[in-house]
């Protein structure tokens, strides 16, 4: 005979049958009637109509119908609350029952009844249950606080119930003091207040710390867990605490090792970190973690959410355990994944092979989603760990050989993050990745590819023709495959500009005519209006060198994580959340860890305060692009450094263009390039449409320096004969950690340059070059970043042409007048210097005068400004000395031949209108001559003897 | 703390349900089937899934789900614990814990359920506590019940719900009193391609089976409790006693429970106790298939109930195959392969399988071949070395009959082929 009868049903209808059954006289009968009524409310039958027969039955000394009319009040009391009221006799009168389990049912129901009606009648009996000589109804009374609470909390305050449990919290039955702990913490978590009901002093503590060894196993979780939000008032306390609660590592119930271990977590930060006890912590808390990997997939679960907090916390406790979370076969989903983050978050130089290992045996399983997460495993270790990276490179390459469509995707997402970290090392395999091109069929894979073209696009030969065949299909990809075509193609085009005008073109159109999505159609606008207003700046701005990345991006931030630990065994733990984001009606105070006091012991600095990361390798930041950081860095008064991107037009000295260079670029660009297109709210119209060749030749608002940069790429060289100083040395090696760094000044087609050799001799490689100027007195400032994209390896040289230009903002007057002070900065350290800039690189070439003119100015200058030079080791005739110096813009005014001399008189002018004049004695035969200089201008003597030096030296 | 209770069973049906607090509409289980039917197979529901207003924390256990709700933020792991509880007591009770069982005693269910949680808050969750609070059904009882009228409900409290020792009711009498205690090794061990170990561990338990009178209290020590370090004992164990002396000390509960396991991790693990040899080459349209498992350190004992499984992928349509030794069967709808080899003798020629596979045709091979699964059992042998050495009983007077019994088996013994 089994239960399973009471769920068969009869011809008249049940309800009508049990309604008779629950009025018989017979006991028996109504017994059996009752349980059925209990079977159908089990499955979800809907039995309330019977409300009234069955509060009938609950006068009763048979003690388990009395428990089974009380399981059906409880189910239905609030759908029928004036029935209720029925019961409410019976009730108050079981409180005062003879039979501890009766008084103890009694108060246990009325607090699960829901209806504002019982509960006023409740208070009395639940007072005099709280005092109760037996534990097991004082025990059964304290829960029934917390419930009451939950109905009504205004009444339990008023009534003061919450002192009364407060009391209890020193019973002498563990149980009752576990019981009481559990409520009270139910209260301070619902109550609006928190946790200002329930706050512990260290007397309490110790009687929780008693309870703690007797107790259930139950009450030990409330008790631990109420002990975690507890903070000692110093070390000692604290790790007295520990003391007492390490034992409970060794429980067979997971969830009070793992309060257990919340509790200890949090107490260690309280302590020195350098002392033992915190290594004997360490130790001790390794082998439960572990255990509880071997008990059941819910369990294993919980616990490899909480343990990846806790190995960022504190790595050291787990990091010998590595081969614990390796995956068996049947593990289910979920642990597998979960068990691979934390296998990554442990893989260390040492254990990289297993890990390795491990890794490629996962990818070739069955499970497309853990086979991802495998191979997104291997990018991981290969970022993580450096040297694993060759291995993890091949691994991968290995992993796309077996051609398994999701491998191959998957390998290139990854690959594309070990190429953001390990820039110009691995792109060898690139031809291999383009092999499997047409495979590529998920969003993100497609985007990776892209991005990994358009990044090496000077290495693929046929870069244009692979990012075209995307470009085809532009309007059915996903929008992050388009944005990434987008700028792919925008670095092809700066990158190999030949050819390429007609695929950027139709991106561009793309992208901002015929596209919906806003970010794609600004990003369009901005490179379109980039590339038409400052090629250069596009440039600087689509090109710039990127951050690396790192595993780092991947922790859990430092005071979340913080936060994290103090929630370790709950909800938040395993979403990794706070509370505060998930549950509803939660008071938002947050929890955080104990901070060590500097009173206590050593004078170490606090543990909980993030360790700021060393500022050498990234400068801090302001909102400009990355060569104007290392102003900041100098603490140069650099003036609003943006300018010399956005209006460098107006500060071009008024030269000629050398139209020459322009012929290169073609008809497609210069269309490009022209900024007197009719309006600027719609770039759009700036391609395609007939350039108004009118007034200006769409040419001469561009910069002249984006000739310069264009024309390099061009690889077009100079034919002008002026000087150019051999390179000096500017920085010597030993004194610069190994870097050595020659350089001089030029001018080529009336653009000004700064031509250097950079010399690494030291052993490791350096990378990451930077350069910034400080004001000059001409304004020079660099047009573009430095660009030395590839690392510069030991004992090689790389050299380098930087071209500047004058911008007004720029200016600031120096003494020596042409002295220039440089910054370079690479991946070690930034080294400073400063150079004379020729001076006769500022000279106009219209610099001569009528001989009138000049005798006028002579007379007008005082002789005060007038200064006298030597010059030695000169074996040049006078004629000679005339034609190199006005190559260089040195004119001879007029020459005398006096006493067997030869007198030259000299006039230049500079690019800021200044004047000067020279006397230049030659005595054919006499490497020695005598040169006098005048200006109104007088500091600029000194410099014009310097350029006359290096001309006449050269 | 946990509000409420669904039971459902493999086909989905809700069959079971109880509240500890206010009603809560079984729709909230959509969100779990949602979650079932995005799941490739039953063991991979994720335990803990979040509703709008909601917690639902689930178990597996043998075609059954254990749906808990909770909605404020609680320790998951003590859901699950508890859950677990609940199913160890159900098998407690009913002998097993199946759909048929659960709705054969409903009302103990129902009862039960009631007496071990209140507000959510556990209340009675000792086996023998709760034995005394309502009575395990048995035909005898439910006969005499019908005769007698009286019920299987005591209305007496327990005595052991608020003693110090709650596991133990007092005044327990037995004519024969005994004391059995099992200790059994779980290996766990990953074995790659090239037969070499890539993780092994084992997994020890003490399970005992305690029928004493009175109030005994009982000591154990062992041989080689250098072994033991990371170890997680029943509470009735005195911790102090073990930290300071090494020796259990402990009042047992009364009948079945498990009184320690214990974790051996892989730097004092010394011996695989089999080996296994897979062939396995699966080309397209056909394949060959060929194992053999053999006894490697086995102290001279035994291996039993050899039991080898493995899943093959979706491609494999059949498999024919001839064992030297026990019977084979091939699953053609899950695809999977069990051999169940029986004992393995030294003195014969040493098991093996071999044969060939058929291939749906047209479809490209699978990229890797399955990994194989072993089952086994070695009598009288505790791999790791562990050993009790003395059981000493104090407080009463009698004599009991004391017994230890070793036995080893493959735990997750996995071999990749």
């Amino acid at each position: 005979m089994s239960d399973s009868k009471y769920f068969t049903t009869t011809k008249k209808g049940e309800i009508y049958e049990l309604k008779a059954d629950l009025n018989s006289d017979k006991k028996e009968k109504k017994k059996e009637a009752v349980k059925k009524v209990i079977a159908s409310m089990t499955i979800g039958k809907d039995v309330s109509s019977l409300f009234p027969d069955v509060v009938n039955c609950m006068q009763t000394d048979n003690l388990e119908l009395k428990k089974l009319v009380y399981l059906y009040l409880m189910n239905y009391a609030k759908s029928q609350p004036d029935m209720a009221i029925m019961a409410v006799n019976t009730f108050v009168k079981d409180c005062d029952d003879t039979n501890p389990l009766i008084r103890a049912l009694a108060v246990r129901t009325m607090g699960c009844i829901r209806v504002d009606k019982i509960t006023e009648y409740l208070c009395e009996p639940l007072r005099k249950c709280l005092k109760d000589e037996d534990p097991y109804v004082q025990k059964t009374a304290a829960v029934c606080v917390a419930k009451l609470f939950d109905i009504n909390p205004q009444l339990v305050e008023d009534q003061g119930f919450i002192d009364q449990l407060k009391d209890l919290l020193t019973a002498s039955n563990p149980m009752v003091v576990a019981n009481a702990v559990a409520a009270l913490s139910e209260i301070s978590e619902a109550s609006p207040s928190g946790s200002a009901l329930f706050d512990l002093n260290s007397q309490t503590i110790n009687k929780l710390l008693t309870a703690l060894n007797e107790c259930t196993e139950w009450g030990q979780i409330f008790i631990l867990d109420s002990l975690a939000n507890f903070t000692p008032k110093d070390e000692k306390e604290a790790q007295s605490i520990c003391e007492r609660v390490t034992p409970r590592l060794a429980h067979a119930n997971a969830a009070v090792v793992l309060s257990a271990v919340k509790v200890l977590m949090k107490f260690m930060e309280m302590m020195n970190p350098t002392g033992d006890y915190i290594d004997t912590l360490v130790k001790k808390l390794s082998p439960p973690l572990v255990t509880l990997l071997s008990a059941e997939p819910e369990v294993q679960y919980v616990a490899l959410r909480n343990i990846n907090l806790i190995v960022q916390k504190r790595a050291d406790i787990l990091k010998h355990e590595m081969k614990v979370f390796f995956v068996k076969y049947n593990d289910p989903i979920y642990v597998k994944l979960e068990k691979l983050d934390i296998m990554i978050r442990l893989a260390s130089q040492g254990n990289i092979a297993q890990v390795l290992a491990e890794l490629k045996e996962y990818a070739t399983e069955v499970d497309v989603d853990f086979v991802r997460k495998s191979v997104r495993a291997i990018g991981r270790c290969a970022i993580k760990v450096e040297q694993s990276a060759e291995r993890c490179v091949s691994t991968l390459l290995d992993l796309i050989q077996t051609k398994v469509n999701y491998v191959v995707q998957e390998a290139i997402v990854v690959i594309k993050d070990i190429f953001r970290k390990y820039p110009n090392k691995y792109e060898s395999i690139i031809a291999t990745l383009c092999e499997n091109l047409d495979t590529l069929d998920e969003p993100e894979a497609r985007a990776s590819m892209i991005w990994i073209i358009g990044e090496y696009a000077e290495r693929i030969d046929n870069a244009d023709e692979l990012l075209e065949s995307f470009v085809e299909g532009f309007q059915d990809e996903n929008s992050q495959v388009q944005l990434q075509l987008l700028t792919a193609v925008v670095k092809l085009f700066l990158k190999r500009p030949q050819n390429t005008q007609e695929l950027v073109q139709s991106v561009l159109t793309l992208s901002t005519q015929n596209s919906d999505n806003p970010d794609l159609r600004d990003r369009g606008y901005i490179y379109w209006r980039l590339l038409s207003t400052d090629p250069a700046a596009a440039k600087n701005v689509v090109l710039a060198e990127k951050p690396l990345i790192s595993e780092e991006t991947d922790l859990i931030e430092p005071t979340l994580l913080d936060e994290l630990i103090c929630y370790i065994g709950s909800l938040a733990s395993v979403y990794h959340k706070p509370p505060s984001a998930f549950v509803e009606g939660r008071s938002n105070t947050r929890r955080a860890l104990p901070i060590r006091s500097a009173g206590s012991g050593s004078a170490s600095p606090e543990p909980s305060t993030p360790q700021k990361a060393p500022e050498t390798t990234v400068i801090p930041t302001t909102p400009a692009p990355e060569n104007d950081l290392l102003g900041d860095l100098l603490n140069l008064d650099l003036g609003p450094t943006n300018q010399q991107f956005m209006s460098p037009a107006p500060a071009a000295p008024p030269q000629q263009q050398d139209s020459s260079s322009f012929d290169l670029l073609g008809g497609g660009l210069d269309s490009l390039l022209d900024t007197q297109a009719p309006t600027q709210s719609s770039p759009a119209m700036v391609l395609g449409g007939p350039t108004p060749q009118a007034a200006h030749p769409p040419v001469a608002a561009a910069p002249p320096g984006s000739l310069g940069v264009l024309g390099d790429i061009f690889g077009v060289g100079t034919a002008s004969g002026e000087f150019v100083a051999p390179k000096e040395v500017w920085l010597e090696a030993p004194k610069c950690k190994g870097l050595e760094l020659k350089g001089t000044f030029s001018k080529k087609n009336n653009n000004y340059f700064m031509d250097m050799s950079f010399t690494n001799k030291a052993m490791q490689q350096m990378s990451g070059f930077a350069i910034q100027l400080n004001k000059n007195s001409f304004g020079l400032v660099p047009m573009s970043p430095l660009n030395i994209s590839s690392p510069l390896n030991a004992n090689q040289q790389i050299d380098a042409s930087l071209q500047l230009v004058i911008s007004p903002t720029h200016m600031q007057r120096m003494d020596p007048l042409m002295n220039l002070q440089v910054a370079i900065k690479n991946n070690i350290d930034v080294f400073y210097f400063s150079a004379l800039i020729p001076m006769y690189l500022f000279c106009t070439p219209d610099g001569t005068m009528d001989k009138r003119y000049f005798l006028q100015s002579w007379k007008d200058i005082p002789s005060q400004n007038e200064a006298a030079f030597v010059l030695t080791n000169i074996n040049l005739t006078t004629d000679a000395i005339q034609e190199k110096l006005a190559k260089n813009n040195i004119f001879t005014v007029a020459k005398r031949h006096v006493e067997g001399q030869d007198m030259l008189y000299q006039s230049m002018k500079l690019v800021n209108n200044v004047e000067i004049l020279a006397e230049l004695k030659v005595q054919p035969g006499n490497p020695t001559l005598n040169l006098a200089i005048k200006s109104k201008v007088v500091d600029v003597a000194a410099s014009v003897h310097h350029s006359f030096l290096l001309i006449l030296h050269g | 703390m946990i509000s409420s209770l669904f039971i459902i069973n493999a086909s989905g049906d809700i069959f079971m349900e109880k509240h500890w607090k206010s009603v809560i509409s079984r729709s909230v289980c959509d969100y779990f089937f949602e979650a079932q039917e995005k799941a490739s197979s039953n063991e991979d529901v994720p335990a803990v899934i979040a509703t709008p207003h909601h917690y639902l924390i689930s178990i597996y256990h043998k075609q059954l789900y254990f749906v808990a709700v909770v909605q404020t933020e609680v320790s998951p792991l003590f859901v699950i614990e508890f859950l677990h509880r609940i199913i160890n007591t159900f098998e407690d009770y009913f002998s097993d814990c199946t759909e048929t069982s659960i709705k054969e005693n409903y009302v103990v269910v129902y009862e039960l359920l009631e007496e071990m949680l209140d507000n959510g808050f556990p209340l009675a969750t000792e086996s023998n506590i709760l034995k005394e609070l309502i009575k395990p059904p048995n035909i005898l009882r439910t006969a005499v019940n019908m005769v007698t009228g009286s019920s299987n409900v005591s209305d007496t409290l327990p005595t052991g719900q608020l003693s110090n020792v709650p596991w133990r009711r007092s005044g327990v009498k037995y004519t024969n009193n005994e004391a059995y205690f099992d200790v059994i090794e779980e290996v766990d061990c990953i074995i790659d391609k090239m037969g070499s170990t890539v993780f092994a561990e084992i997994q020890g338990y003490v399970d005992s089976s305690v029928k004493l009178s009175g109030m005994p209290d009982l000591t154990m020590s062992f041989v080689n409790h250098r072994l033991l370090d990371d170890v997680s004992f029943h509470p009735c164990v005195r911790y102090k006693r073990w930290e300071s002396e090494r020796v259990l000390s402990f009042v047992p509960p009364d009948g079945n429970f498990r009184l320690l396991s214990y974790h051996i991790g892989a730097s004092n693990l010394t011996a695989i106790p089999v080996y296994v040899r897979p062939n396995i080459t699966i080309r397209e349209g056909s394949g060959k298939f060929e194992l053999s498992i053999g006894p490697k350190q086995t102290m001279g004992k035994l291996v039993e109930d050899v039991v080898v499984t493995s899943d093959f992928p979706k491609q494999v349509l059949n498999m024919s195959l001839t064992p030297n030794q026990g019977t084979y069967s091939f699953d053609p709808v899950n695809k999977t392969l069990r051999w169940e080899v029986g004992k393995i003798n030294p003195q014969k020629q040493i098991p093996t399988i071999k044969g060939t596979i058929s291939l749906q045709s047209g479809m490209p091979p699978p990229e890797a071949n399955p990994a194989i699964n072993v089952q086994f059992k070695i009598q009288q042998l505790a791999i790791s070395g562990v050993k009790v050495n003395r059981l000493d009983m104090y407080g009463e007077k009698y004599k009991p009959f004391k017994g230890v019994k070793y036995i080893t088996k493959a735990g997750k013994f996995q071999v990749r082929t």
